[in-house]
Order: structure tokens, then sequence, then C-alpha cells
């Protein structure tokens, strides 16, 4: 099965699209997986934050995807008018998954969306750094850390 | 005159005539106000007008008359052309061309769709836009997104010839609308947020043979400049760009031509700008960076450069200079001048002597500016404030509260110019950013950025655009109106007294020329980032806009923008565009009752 996403609502509204033939109650079970999930992987944090300051790697991370991401995903994760929101994106999918498709891409390309996602896996700011950009995003997808640049704890 | 006469005159010189030069015949459709042959308007870029069926006094009366949905998502920039009884609408990628029958309510005659690698999507910085088809000798040009640039007939829409113009995997892309001059189409590339080497080709519009191809950056026998170029009235010299750049840094040093273009047919000059030097780090790029973010003015049958102008030698902002240059006679200073007037994304109006490239007037028209105190009119040179240097500042270093932001006072929006009051409007962006730069590295066909930044409203304001009237003989600010985002559309100026605009949130809205104040709006289905344009048909004005929000104004579209320090975060919440609008290309025509 596959899931189209299209960002298009803004400030925590997402519209997803399926694709056809699947009832709205196989998105629902869907979801209801994702939510399972998201339990499951909050037992453990990939950054640090104590007193709104952030741990270098998760600060690291916020400078390379602003290098690399915002382009297309927005500032601050959250997505833009041709590139889905990580925040929403982060909740749904495992940090396995993420990786895998930062490392080798994705095409979803069809009549309501031309979303392609090039892969980034022989791209030195990009992988040297996974782990960071996947911290920082996290960060923001969890509610935990603010818009904007973030504040580094001292090191 | 009768005005029905007088357009059946028109529309028999409209016949493309085969074997005419493409000069003469869009001489003279460039001139007729009936139709829309260019997607600058005319070769002057002064987006203005004879119509004046619409005025000041019935403009609120205007209502649409029909639309159409291009059934494509993406940004939607530029403006549909008008050639006699055909419409020609275009598209972002996949880049279709629609011919719309207007004797038939916009019926479709043809459609040409292009298959294009959609790797190419990616490497687009800031969304797969496209500006616009040219016409000239029965042809319809188009530059698609992967840097192909094909020839279509303007009856059929089958193709008469293509041509590749970059390479996708460098990250070379194309945005821009094509012009032809002569017997030539002139293309420019973009990519500068890749590493490119910028450039301007010139195809035999026959038969797309490549006749000249001048760079932005390089050496001299690239640049194509010769003994006779000058910068500020003087010969530039030889190696004036590699002897601005490290090593070979020239190379992906940037300089992209993604911009408008225009064409004096009497100096025999076509004027463009370059964009900014690759990456977006100034301290891994030292010198000024020549010839990035500078005016072009060059030979259109050979290339060759009669004069540039740099107005951001050592770019530390991203300021591209590629917005249009505008051909205008006004009086400067009091003295009738044969102008060039540019909007620059830094935040500086510019006006020259667009014969010789002497530097007339440099002036704010975003009185937030505070990147530099002033332009030396001796040197050309901006005085730069130490405190927005982030050069001075140095790599990991975050400098804040720059004005403008690195979207530029104004972007690519193109402003409109009125020979009646000598005034011209412009769309402008009102945002200010914080940069900060670091070390990166180049990789073939990947962004080369290397700085971050956050964008959010000038210190207490909440305010993000205003459109203004500019008075470029004094480099004064007639009147500005606010806008609540980015005016992000091109403008278009009118016979009838009336200027007309898009706005992020899709209003189109007309304004009095003279005063600025708002006569009509209707909310069309989505966004307007495309240009305003107008034409006549049996008889009647016709107003005419592309709608479908994205682009760079997109990238706000989500969370909009925001600075959690200054407590603006409410603001920046209430500014999500996505609250007042949503994805979707639609064209919609207005007229009178």
């Amino acid at each position: 099965m596959r899931l189209v996403l299209i960002k298009i609502g803004g400030a925590g509204e997402l519209v997803m699209t399926w694709r056809l033939s699947f009832a709205a109650l196989a998105g629902l079970a869907l979801l209801a997986w994702a939510e399972s999930a998201l339990v499951w992987a909050a037992e453990e944090k990939p950054y640090t934050i104590k007193d709104g300051k952030v741990d270098s790697h998760t600060y690291n991370g916020w400078r390379r995807y602003t290098e690399s991401c915002l382009r297309c995903h927005g500032p601050d994760g959250a997505g833009s008018s041709y590139a889905p929101d990580l925040l929403r994106s982060l909740q749904a999918i495992t940090e396995d998954q993420f990786k895998e498709v930062v490392v080798n891409g994705r095409i979803n390309v069809n009549a309501s969306s031309e979303n392609v996602m090039p892969p980034f896996g022989e791209v030195e700011d990009v992988v040297l750094y996974l782990d960071d950009i996947y911290a920082y995003l996290k960060a923001r997808s969890d509610g935990v850390l603010d818009r904007g640049r973030p504040p580094r704890m001292e090191p | 005159m009768n005005p029905r006469g007088y357009l059946l005159v028109l529309a028999a010189i409209a016949l493309p005539v085969s074997g005419a030069l493409a000069n003469d015949e869009l001489l003279k459709l460039q001139k007729d106000p009936n139709q829309w042959v260019m997607p600058t308007g005319d070769y002057a870029n002064q987006r203005y007008s004879q119509l004046n069926q619409i005025t000041a006094q019935n403009v609120q009366n205007l209502r649409p008359v029909w639309s159409f949905s291009t059934g494509v998502l993406r940004g939607h920039e530029g403006a549909p052309l008008v050639i006699g009884d055909v419409m020609y609408v275009h598209t972002p990628f996949p880049n279709n061309v629609f011919a719309l029958d207007l004797k038939n309510n916009g019926r479709i005659l043809w459609k040409y769709e292009p298959r294009q690698d959609p790797s190419v999507i990616p490497v687009m910085c800031c969304d797969t836009v496209n500006r616009g088809v040219a016409y000239g000798d029965g042809k319809i040009i188009l530059n698609q997104a992967d840097a192909t640039v094909v020839a279509l007939d303007a009856k059929t829409g089958k193709e008469v010839w293509k041509v590749q113009n970059g390479d996708p995997k460098k990250g070379e892309t194309m945005t821009s609308a094509p012009m032809i001059v002569k017997d030539k189409v002139i293309v420019g590339i973009s990519g500068g947020e890749f590493g490119v080497q910028g450039r301007v080709t010139a195809y035999n519009l026959k038969d797309g043979k490549q006749v000249w191809n001048a760079f932005s950056v390089g050496p001299d026998d690239q640049l194509l400049f010769d003994a006779s170029t000058t910068a500020m009235g003087k010969p530039v010299g030889a190696n004036s760009s590699t002897s601005t750049w490290q090593g070979d840094q020239w190379k992906v040093g940037g300089g992209s031509t993604w911009g408008w273009y225009s064409y004096d047919p009497q100096l025999n000059l076509i004027y463009y700008g370059s964009g900014n030097p690759s990456t977006w780090n100034p301290v891994q790029r030292p010198g000024d960076n020549k010839w990035s973010m500078t005016i072009f003015a060059r030979n259109p049958d050979t290339g060759v450069a009669k004069w540039v102008y740099q107005m951001t030698p050592h770019d530390e902002w991203d300021y591209d200079g590629i917005n249009e240059m505008i051909l205008a006679d006004i009086p400067v200073k009091g003295k009738d001048t044969k102008a060039l007037v540019h909007f620059d994304r830094n935040g500086y109006g510019y006006t020259l002597n667009r014969e010789t490239g002497e530097l007339l007037i440099a002036e704010k028209y975003d009185p937030k500016v505070n990147w530099a105190t002033n332009v030396d009119m001796a040197t050309g040179r901006p005085k730069v404030v130490k405190d927005y240097s982030t050069q001075a500042g140095g790599e990991d270093h975050n400098t804040q509260q720059i004005c403008p932001a690195a979207l530029g006072s104004k972007d690519q929006q193109p402003a409109a110019f009125s020979p009646t009051t000598k005034l011209f409007y412009v769309p402008t962006n009102h945002v200010c950013m914080d940069y900060e730069p670091f070390k990166v590295s180049y990789t073939a066909g990947q962004p080369y950025v290397g700085a971050t930044l956050s964008m959010y409203p000038p210190k207490g304001e909440s305010n993000l655009g205003n459109f203004i009237a500019w008075d470029a003989g004094t480099g004064k600010i007639v009147w500005s109106d606010s806008e609540p985002f980015s005016v992000w559309s091109g403008a278009l100026a009118t016979a009838g007294g009336v200027v007309f605009y898009g706005t992020l949130e899709g209003y189109l809205k007309a304004v009095d020329m003279q005063s600025g104040k708002e006569l009509y709006r209707f909310k069309t289905p989505s966004g307007i980032i495309g240009n305003v344009m107008t034409y006549m048909h049996d008889g009647k004005q016709y107003v005419a806009v592309l709608s479908g929000v994205g682009g760079w104004a997109g990238i706000g579209m989500a969370a909009g923008l925001t600075k959690d320090t200054d407590g603006l975060g409410a603001v920046g919440a209430y500014k999500a565009l996505a609250n007042y609008t949503q994805l979707g290309g639609a064209l919609t025509v207005f007229a009178l009752p």
C-alpha cells in the first residue's frame, strides 16, 4: 500500500491524499499503527534538551538541515508548498525509515503529486550528520523544540 | 479612431510571415495593445498597456468572465501570451503549454506535454516554477525545467526543434522565460544554489543552433568581454572576473541568469542581471566575485558586453542581481535620460544611463534596508555596515536583524512603469533575517549553500510586503500600500489610470495610479505569484492572471515567518499563508460587464 503525502495544510494541519482504491478505513488503521509506533519510539530520545538548550549534535542537525533540506522542507522542518511537513512525517515513520529515505531518495509522481526526494547517500554534508539531522527533527516533531535557531548548551 | 477597425488592421499584421525577421514582426507586435506578445509586455519590460476601457472610475465593476485550471499544483509564475485569437498558457513542471481559443471561451486548441525526468524536481531551488513562453516567427519557445529549450509550431503545438541548454545532474535547470531578439532566442540558466557557472546563450530561432554563449564568471573569452567593455565608465581590463576569485573557484561560482531580459532596438543592447556567487558562505570565496550580482548590457548579435555594473561585490546575503531591467526615457534629476531602472534584491533602486552604464541614482526603496548606509556614487560600491556584514561576523557567527532578507526587498516579480505618471509600480517584500555562514563542500548536483537563515518582518512591524510607487528620477517613494504578505506578483500599469497586482492570499487588486488607493479586489482560487497582463479581444479589454501559490514565497506557506525572540510568535502563526489559500494553478480572466 502506498501513501502519498502532500503537505498543503499549515500550522498543524495535514492533508493526506490516498492512492485511489483504498477505503478510508484502511487509512484509519494505518494511522492507529503509526500512533502505536510513536509510543514505542518515544522511549529513547536521540536528542538532549536542558533548560531549552540543545546538545551539540542536535544543534548541528539544525544547521545541516538548514543547509540541505530547508529549501524544500521549509524553515524548522515545517514543510512548504512543495515538500511535506517533516514534523508530521516523523510521527509516522521510524528512524530507520527516515534514514532510508534520505539515503536512497523517493519518488512520488502521479496525477496529484510531483514530490521527489533526491538520494543524499553520497552527499557528505548530509550522510555524515544523519544522526544529528534526525535528532533535530525528532525534537521538533516531539514538540519539545521551538522554531528558529536553537540555543546551544555550553560545551 | 474606430477601435474595431484598428484591431482588424493589427490582426492582419499578427499573422506570422514566413521568412521575415522575427525582430521586425515582434517590434511591431509589442506595440499593439490588443495583444500581449512577450512575457514582459514589451522589449522595454515596462508592463504598461495603452488599453483604457478599464478605468479608475469603472474598475469597481470588474468581474471574472472565464477561468481555466492548469491541472498543476506547484507555484505559477509568469503570465500567458495573447497572439491574435490565441492565448498561450504555460505551467510549472511538467511545463505543459496550452493554446486556448479566445473566440471560443478558452477551448483548448492544442496541448504540449513534455516528458521530463522527475529527478530534476529537487535540483530546482525553491519550487519548479516557470516564468513563461516566448513567441516569434510562428513559434512558441519553451524553457523546460530539465534545461531543454524547445520550439513549438504556434499553430499545432508540434515540436520544430529542441536543444539541451544545460545539465540538470550538475544542478543546471531553467525557470526563466526566453526572449526573442531578431533571429535569436536568448536564454539564461538557473542553479546558483548548486554552484553552476552562470551564462546567457543565444540560439537560432530557425533551427536551434547555438550562436553565442556568454558566462557571468570566468576568463575573458568565456565572458565575451573585449577592450571596449566598461564598468563605471572605464574599461574593465584583462581578467576582470578571474582576478576576483581565489584559484579556480569561479568554475562553481554561480552568477546564474534566471531573471527577465530586456532589449533596446535603437542601442542594439540586451540587458539582464546575474545572480549570487556560490556558496552563500562569503568567507569561503574571498574577493569581489565578479561578475556575479551584475547588470550586463550585451550586443544581441555577438554577445559581447558593452558595459557591466556590479551592484553587490562579494555578496554576503544572497542578494541576487537578476531582477528585471526596465528601460524608460525619463527625466533623471531634471535631465531627460535614456534610463535603465532596476529594483535590486539588495534593497536599492538603481537608475543608470542605459547607453553608457553610468550610475545616476542608487537609493533604498524600502526605508528598512540596513546592510549598507548608501552607495558611493563615484565607485558604485555599497558602504557595508559592519554589524550586518556576515563576512565580518565570520563562519559560525549568527548575524542578526539584517534587512532585507535573502529573498530581497523585491524578488523576480516584475515592476511596471507608466509613461503618463513617469512612476514605477513596485511589488516588494518587507522581510529581515538572521544569517549564519558555515563551511560547505562542493558536490556536483547538490546544494552548495553554506548558510542558515531565519526570516521575519522588520522589528516592530507585522506586514511582510508593500506595493509602492517609485520616482526613479529622484530615487524617492511616492506612495506605499502596506500588504500583510510579500507582494510576489508582477504589476501591470494601464492607460486607464489603474495599476493591477496580485497578492499571496490570492487577491487580484486594482489601485489608483496616482494615489495608490485600492479600487477593486477579487479573491482568485489560490495565492498569486504570477504577473497580471491585459489584452483586447473583439473590442473588449480583458485582464488575466495566473493563480497558484508556491515558489520561494511558498517556503513560508506552512508555518509563516516567525522569530521567537521578538515575541512575534503570534504574528508568525497568523502569518501562516495556509490559513488563507491552498495550492492550485488557475487562470482567471476579468472584464467589465
